[in-house]
């Protein structure tokens, strides 16, 4: 038994298994399969396998209107009887069966808020939920909060079809299984240690255990059934490694994997077991830990809301007139807001027989009322705020090659119609050199006239930035900042020259940026990267890139690579 | 009906349940946020204090055409959907009987159907511009005014407005901030054990809602008992003077904006009182309600990152000591 899990599972096998559970109890509330192209659809078959024949099926493509998803007028009945006809919505049609969200990376967080809504209403014949996520790098991915509501969330990109055939076994159907208090413990236990703040996750664990002893026909939770879930349920969730985390993230009572609490690993030592439960289902969970997952753990990086990395590409706007069309509200055209034909009619179309006199018998009748105007969203203009470090420590060998990258990230930015801004900090503070503009020529000028030397008085550097970013986002634009340094700041905010202070500055300025939601690179051009840098950049929310010896093309393209497209 | 999860039930959280125990005593301290990350319990505590509270009357709950009601009704609890449109929440033109009988009459909104209720809106940092207006309007006035397709209506909408949300995705705007008196935060328990009496309760109550709910039934009592106690016991508290500088001098060493952090202030730590059946409000009462009456009302200083609470504590020392 404990042989198996340390081996990594398949990836296919752990959906199939997952789709079993997920019909066994509904109240897991359905899985997120990541990549995986046709395999998918051999899950979403074996789910739909499990379920009663009689069980709804619905695709849901990303573009779906509210109306159709959450219920609403139906026009062309409405319009043929002459009285408002209610359709309802696929969540309604799909109860008791199962909702299939395409491309659920793209949902917006508007309409994945609604549908936590339906499963949050529960009860009332619920339907489980297969989010498709084909997001490609860690920050496309569904929403946070319908993310949260999914038991299982299976990365499908290492599977092997191979194993399809073998996860649909029939497994028998006991009554509910017992549930140990022990059970409790180790699963509350393990998610403490995997740093798993909310209460859903060892719920759905306990239930993905119940439902797996149920369907191999155990009259209580065993261990394989803990150690599944533990894979399925927690793995995913988590957000630190066990034994490493004292310091980074505040739990009073850290879990390292030898010493399990006391009340949990002795109540219940099932069949001889030597090692306590508690370590065998953390063990089991951190085998199936996936790979990216442990790098950014390793990173120090704490995953984040998808709101939080998407940031940055020119936030979303509300716009009368063009972009991606959200959505429509009563209101007259005009002023820039055009009219939505269609919506108007739809608004019209229960008034039609009321409306109809003897002598407009034959025309749609349409009134001021009924008037639709649509909405749209679009990316604000982003601006790129450049903060060079041009202090004697980073200058005199590596200047010259920031200057370099700086100019051609300054060409990108013009080609994408963007604004770029220059601050420079040295001796005892920081210049706006330029002030956002789109002239490339008065940005290399004035880079070109860059002199280097003196003290790093880094917080001023990066407090001109917030207030250059702040300004930003008065006018509608999205900031993003890219900060050259090699991070040892020796200059404080108010000029003195005492390195210490001068850290805690700098640190709280970063800190600042950070709170203040604007995105940031975090260049290190030290010769040596310390990890002075690293924790500026953390405090910052910004990607830490350490360039020890690259050149300007090198810089270019390490920046490309994390500047918001 | 589905059966809420029992109030007394909700392991720790007890600022939020402080929270909205005292917006419960009395409803003009004007609403309740909650902040905290996802799966701590907020949606089940609002619901759990909503299906708690005793029956109001009628005429005073839900929408008022004008008729004459009587008896009593279970108190409202309107769940605000992120996605919402207008015509939801403040009502429109009846179509049915508009249709049927050719009568132009109003059918009423979320906002109607909140009056003398709760108006609870989960995630309300993901709320749409325009229905945050809306709202703010109504919150404010306590009366909502419909003129549109032809109908002129107005109707009283005085409800208690409970919000939650996870601040990391997406700030919510400081004229909607400043309508909840009260705000909380909520973070998951630290405690190994709290958690597994978390899980197993959790657990209990879905695998049988109703022997659970049966369980609580005395504390459930005991709750509601305390608020009854509190809201007869409400007129009566007193509040001396030495008790109103200081709340006074608190709100001043923080430079909480306006003065309606100092009227919460005031309100909460009298309802606090009344909640604890004393007949006088202290300095200990405000010391409670500080934090979660002043947090949200604090001018944010782009460099100073301490927390808003840290700061509301460090006052409180300064000025007490």
């Amino acid at each position: 038994m404990s042989g198996r899990a340390a081996g990594a599972p398949d990836p296919l096998a752990d959906a199939l298994i997952a789709a079993r559970l997920c019909a066994a109890d509904p109240g897991l509330g359905g899985i997120a399969l990541r990549g995986g192209g046709e395999l998918r659809d051999a899950v979403i078959a074996a789910l739909r396998s499990h379920l009663p024949a009689d069980a709804p099926l619905w695709r849901v493509p990303v573009h779906v209107d509210d109306d159709r998803l959450f219920g609403g007028l139906d026009l062309v009945a409405t319009l043929a009887q002459g009285r408002a006809v209610q359709r309802a919505g696929l969540f309604v049609e799909a109860a008791g069966g199962v909702l299939v969200l395409a491309m659920a990376d793209r949902l917006s967080d508007a309409v994945a808020g609604r549908i936590v809504a339906a499963m949050d209403g529960g009860g009332v014949g619920r339907a489980l939920v297969v989010a498709l996520d084909d997001g490609d790098g860690p920050d496309e991915c569904p929403p946070a909060a319908l993310l949260e509501r999914l038991a299982f969330r299976i990365d499908l990109h290492d599977a092997k079809p191979v194993a399809a055939m073998q996860g649909g076994e029939d497994f028998g159907d006991a009554g509910t299984p017992q549930t140990p208090d022990a059970v409790l413990a180790t699963l509350v236990a393990t998610a403490a240690a995997l740093g798993i703040e909310t209460a859903r996750a060892p719920l759905f664990a306990l239930r993905a255990a119940r439902a797996a002893a149920r369907c191999a026909g155990r009259d209580a939770i065993g261990d394989e059934d803990l150690m599944l879930a533990a894979r399925l349920v927690l793995a995913p969730r988590a957000t630190r490694l066990p034994a490493e985390q004292p310091d980074d993230s505040p739990p009073p009572e850290p879990q390292p994997p030898d010493a399990p609490p006391p009340d949990a690993g002795d109540r219940d030592q099932p069949d001889g077991e030597t090692r306590p439960l508690d370590d065998v289902v953390l063990e089991a969970a951190l085998a199936a830990l996936p790979k990216d997952v442990l790098a950014q753990i390793a990173a120090g990086g704490v995953r984040r809301g998808r709101t939080r990395a998407s940031r940055g590409a020119g936030e979303r706007r509300r716009s009368p007139a063009r972009g991606r069309p959200v959505g429509v509200r009563p209101g007259v055209p005009g002023g820039g807001q055009r009219l939505s034909l269609i919506d108007t009619l739809r608004a019209a179309a229960p008034w039609q027989r009321l409306r109809r006199t003897a002598d407009s018998a034959s025309r749609v009748l349409v009134r001021r009322d009924d008037l639709r105007i649509r909405r749209f969203e679009t990316r604000a203009e982003s601006v790129t705020i450049f903060v060079v470090d041009a202090s004697g420590s980073a200058a005199l060998s590596r200047l010259a090659e920031a200057k370099g990258a700086v100019e051609l990230l300054l060409a990108d930015s013009y080609v994408q119609r963007a604004q770029v801004a220059l601050i420079a900090f040295r001796g005892s503070g920081a210049t706006v050199l330029l002030p956002p503009t789109r002239s490339l020529a008065r940005a290399r000028r004035s880079l070109a006239e860059l002199p280097g030397g003196g003290g790093t008085p880094l917080a001023a550097g990066l407090r001109a930035a917030i207030d250059v970013a702040d300004a930003a986002r008065v006018r509608g634009q999205t900031p993003f900042v890219v900060l050259l340094t090699d991070g040892r700041a020796n200059i404080a905010a108010d000029g003195r020259a005492v390195r210490s202070v001068a850290a805690a500055d700098a640190s709280a300025a970063a800190t600042a940026l950070g709170r203040a939601g604007i995105a940031a690179a975090f260049l290190d051009i030290s010769a040596r990267p310390g990890p002075e840098g690293a924790a500026l950049a953390a405090a910052m929310q910004a990607r830490y890139l350490p360039l020890p010896r690259a050149d300007a093309v090198r810089m270019h393209a390490a920046v490309r690579a994390v500047q918001p497209a | 009906m589905s059966v809420s999860f029992p109030f007394s039930a909700i392991v720790g959280q007890d600022e939020m349940k402080r929270a909205l125990l005292i917006a419960a005593v009395d409803a003009r301290i004007g609403g309740v946020m909650v902040f905290g990350d996802r799966g701590t319990g907020k949606s089940t505590a609002v619901r759990a204090l909503a299906a708690l509270l005793p029956p109001v009357r009628a005429d005073q709950a839900g929408y008022q055409d004008g008729t004459p009601r009587s008896g009593q009704v279970p108190v409202p609890f309107v769940d605000l959907p992120l996605g919402a449109t207008e015509d939801r929440v403040v009502g429109a033109l009846d179509l049915e009987r508009a249709l049927g009988a050719g009568i132009k009459a109003f059918e009423p909104g979320l906002l109607a159907r909140a009056n003398g209720g709760f108006l609870y809106i989960d995630e309300v940092n993901l709320l749409e511009d325009h229905i945050v207006d809306l709202l703010l309007d109504v919150a404010a006035s306590g009366e909502n005014v419909v003129e549109r397709e032809g109908l002129s209506v107005r109707h009283p909408a005085r409800f208690v407005l409970v919000g939650s949300g996870n601040p990391e995705e997406g700030e919510l705007r400081p004229q909607l901030l400043d309508r909840f008196g009260l705000s909380v935060e909520v973070r998951t328990p630290q405690d190994l054990d709290q958690r597994v009496e978390i899980l197993k309760r959790c657990d209990a109550f879905e695998r049988s809602p109703a022997a659970f709910v049966e369980h609580w039934a005395a504390d459930e009592r005991a709750t509601l008992a305390s608020i009854a106690r509190g809201r007869a016991g409400l007129p009566t508290v007193a509040l001396p003077d030495a008790v109103l500088a200081f709340a006074s001098r608190l709100c001043i060493a923080v430079g909480a904006d306006g003065l309606r952090g100092e009227l919460t202030l005031m309100r909460a730590a009298r309802a606090l009182a009344a909640l604890e059946a004393v007949s006088e409000v202290t300095q200990a009462h405000v010391a409670t309600i500080a934090p979660m009456a002043l947090r949200h009302r604090l001018r944010r200083n782009v460099l100073d990152e301490t927390g808003s609470t840290a700061r509301i504590l460090r006052a409180l020392e300064e000025v007490a000591g």
